[in-house]
């Protein structure tokens, strides 16, 4: 008796609950951010404002942690069941692409004619992914450290050349104040190193692979330019400017707010914890200048859709509809991230104009270069990560470079020149 | 013919008891392994659109290709030797011969391996892949530290704790914990303890010297890594091993002891004539396991290390991994795994041979 009560029960909550499901068609969605909620709870409110809004589209979340992330979708591709909606990180975008993981994004490109440059996946011509925001880096100063050793504050339009910047760190070293006058982040293995540190050599003159034809490193990862930026990069390690590859990760997070570090080269996504750890004189410098120009690196997490989903047009409504200026300021309040467009950034916390991160949204804008747009740039981030490891421990500069570019060529050929 | 009878009496249930075990087997080591096998031929990618090539043995020549090189000293105008400071001679860079040069094509793309001076000559090793090379040495080192180390650590603490005493099951207990936890846990909490700056190691060592030890980074330099991370490997498995040994142990005969004590035998001669003989077969057993767990090498190198510094903690295991999925190349990841396989299954061979049963 109760038994078939029970039963009756359940098909009628089981077909209450599937009535409204018929009229919608689900699209399901991977998101890297799982372990996060804050990041969690804005990406669920975005989908239930989604769901509600309209009654052709159900969107279901799944999060996984960061770190597995990109095996997740690898795995799921191979298996065939990816979801509709992926996100996807900016640089290794054009190897999905490539792979034939996802599909161009069936929207309008002049729609996000006023994102950031580094906010837009563009891969063979197409538009494939779209960021909600993007991330920049700065070097991290107190304005109190920068007076005492009387440096002059560098500003985007005259940011400091290479010799200034080395001048600041002898300063820093000089007043023995400080463990190390730099804090590269060298604790954060990854995707960090390509991120952060190839701006340096992009400054010097050289790239991880040659941008023309995307088909060799021969002569930019090797060449005098880049040997210079690897000889000025194995200087700051033995003398003794910077903690080494084996920084303890907690003196990375702390270090400079301590003050054992005098300056710090880190992400805008640090910037508000920063500021709230009792840093109240933080000032964000552009990247210095070694003589082609200071950049820094553009491109974050982006929305992308895959070759698998059977509704292209459902996944496209999503992501315009989460592309809205109110959730790049919701991403952005509680990310510290940059928001993609300036008429979201007006609305924020800190970009805002007299916002305590305000630069950052001119350094990206300004600054901001995407990594080497190329299937083959997740193989050539890994190489020219060991290669920096490696110059910082002592290795030679030219024969390491050398080994990379090889390594990098060879893993260009092996794959037919990545569809460039 | 009873035991015959037996057999084939039992020969079902027999099946059926192993067929789960086979099973996982074949699915899960003997078909990856044919599969490896066939991937090392090709240039297989992790992700590609690209269709898979048949390359033949372009792989394990990429891999295993070696040349030497006699570089003659610089000379100048004169013809005179260019000397340094020290009067040592001076020596054209290596990329000069590796890097276009169109006399040397068959040395295109090669790298210092290692090198000598032979008399104003430098004899350079050149290989194709260093890294692998390096990650070849590493893995071999690594296994010939541990087996006596680990092994005999575990015979040690398995005679410690072959006793009646009060409280010995904790000690058994304490010396099997480590066994028990992940390996990844144990990796983590060793680095720690290996720290540069305040480590727990660095500590002690400071303590104990009155403050005479300055501290080391040990998994920071290229001298200290790979003994660092062998000492805590020998220590993490000990445990296991330990309790091979003590089942050993507890197989020979009580009267054999009596015996001895009879005769006057002291503890050196019981354990050299007694105890080690008994042990023989457990003996073959822990250290062929050993070494087959030594080559594995991989968590510890992945949490403590990620092969560097300078490649001083690199292994087969991780380059394999590394390349497979790290830098999607399954093809150049399966070829390492190929050759770890022969070089394990000949080691393995040898020691049966040398360890086998003589009448």
């Amino acid at each position: 008796m109760i038994k078939t009560a029970l039963v009756a029960a359940s098909s009628l909550v089981l077909a209450t609950t599937a009535l409204p499901a018929l009229a919608q068609t689900e699209l399901t969605m991977w998101y890297h951010g799982a372990g996060n909620e804050v990041e969690s709870a804005i990406i669920s409110q975005i989908i239930d404002d989604f769901n509600a809004s309209q009654s052709d589209w159900t969107v279901s979340i799944e999060s996984f942690p960061q770190e597995s992330y990109n095996d997740s979708v690898v795995a799921a591709a191979l298996a065939g069941n990816l979801p509709d909606i992926v996100d996807v990180d900016g640089p290794v975008m054009p190897n999905w692409a490539w792979a034939g993981y996802l599909q161009p994004l069936p929207i309008d490109q002049s729609k996000f004619d006023n994102f950031l440059p580094g906010t837009k996946g563009i891969w063979d011509g197409q538009l494939y992914s779209i960021g909600l925001w993007d991330a920049a880096v700065a070097l991290y100063a107190r304005q109190s450290t920068l007076d005492e050793l009387g440096l002059r504050t560098p500003t985007l339009d005259s940011p400091w050349t290479g010799e200034e910047f080395m001048a600041a760190l002898d300063a820093a070293k000089a007043s023995g104040n400080y463990e190390y006058a730099l804090d590269l982040g060298m604790a954060w293995t990854g995707e960090w190193y390509p991120y952060a540190f190839s701006p340096f050599l992009q400054s010097f003159g050289g790239d991880i692979v040659d941008r023309s034809t995307y088909k060799t490193a021969e002569g930019v990862l090797n060449g005098d330019a880049a040997i210079a930026f690897g000889e000025w990069w194995q200087n700051l390690f033995t003398g003794g400017y910077v903690p080494g590859t084996s920084q303890d990760p907690a003196d990375r997070e702390t270090g400079f707010i301590e003050g054992d570090y005098a300056f710090s080269w880190n992400g805008n996504w640090s910037g508000v914890a920063t500021i709230e750890a009792g840093v109240d004189d933080l000032v964000f410098l552009p990247a210095p200048d070694f003589g082609s120009g200071n950049v820094i690196g553009a491109a974050s997490w982006q929305f992308a859709v895959s070759t698998a989903s059977e509704h292209p047009d459902g996944a496209a409504a999503f992501i315009e509809f989460a592309t809205q200026d109110a959730y790049l300021t919701a991403f952005s309040d509680a990310l510290g991230l940059a928001p993609s467009t300036a008429s979201a950034a007006a609305a924020t916390k800190n970009y805002s104009s007299g916002g305590p991160m305000e630069v950052f949204f001119g350094l990206s804008n300004d600054q901001g270069l995407v990594r080497p747009v190329t299937p083959g740039y997740v193989v050539a981030a890994k190489v020219f990560e060991k290669a920096l490891a490696d110059i910082a421990n002592g290795a030679d500069v030219a024969d390491t470079l050398d080994a990379a570019v090889d390594e990098i060529n060879a893993d260009i050929e092996k794959n037919s020149g990545y569809g460039h | 013919m009873a035991a015959r009878s037996t057999l084939t009496q039992s020969n079902m249930a027999g099946w059926g008891f192993a067929l789960p075990a086979f099973a996982l087997l074949a699915v899960f080591i003997i078909l990856p392994f044919f599969f490896a096998f066939a991937f090392s031929l090709t240039d297989q990618r992790l992700i590609s659109p690209n269709p898979t090539r048949y390359v033949g043995f372009e792989n394990y020549e990429r891999l295993l290709g070696m040349n030497i090189l006699r570089i003659e000293p610089a000379r100048d105008d004169a013809g005179q030797i260019v000397r340094d400071a020290n009067g040592d001679p001076t020596y054209p860079r290596v990329r000069t011969f590796t890097r276009n040069n169109p006399d040397l094509p068959h040395l295109q793309g090669m790298r210092e391996w290692f090198g000598w001076r032979s008399g104003d000559d430098r004899v350079v090793v050149l290989a194709r892949d260093v890294l692998f090379m390096k990650s070849l040495v590493n893995t071999l080192t690594f296994v010939i530290a541990i087996v006596p180390l680990q092994g005999g650590g575990a015979l040690l603490l398995a005679l410690l704790i072959n006793q009646r005493l009060r409280g010995i099951n904790a000690f058994r207990a304490i010396y099997f914990m480590p066994v028990v936890i992940s390996i990844v846990v144990v990796s983590l909490l060793w680095r720690f303890i290996y720290d540069g700056n305040d480590g727990v190691l660095n500590n002690i060592l400071h303590g104990l010297t009155l403050g005479a030890f300055q501290p080391i980074d040990w998994l920071g330099r290229t001298d200290t890594a790979l003994a660092s991370i062998i000492v805590m490997s020998a220590w993490q498995a000990v445990g296991f091993h330990m309790v091979i040994w003590l089942a050993g142990l507890q197989t020979i005969s009580p009267t054999y002891y009596e015996v001895a004590t009879i005769e006057g035998a002291n503890k050196w001669q019981t354990f050299r004539y007694i105890t080690w003989p008994g042990l023989r077969n457990t003996a073959v057993l822990v250290f062929i396991v050993i070494t087959i767990q030594a080559f594995a090498l991989f968590a510890q190198i992945d949490v403590m290390t990620n092969g560097g510094p300078l490649d001083s903690t690199q292994t087969l295991v991780f380059q394999a991994i590394e390349r497979g999925y790290g830098k999607q190349d399954i093809s150049g990841g399966s070829t390492i795994a190929v050759i770890l396989f022969f070089v394990v299954l000949a080691i393995s061979l040898v020691q049966r041979y040398l360890t086998r049963e003589r009448t």
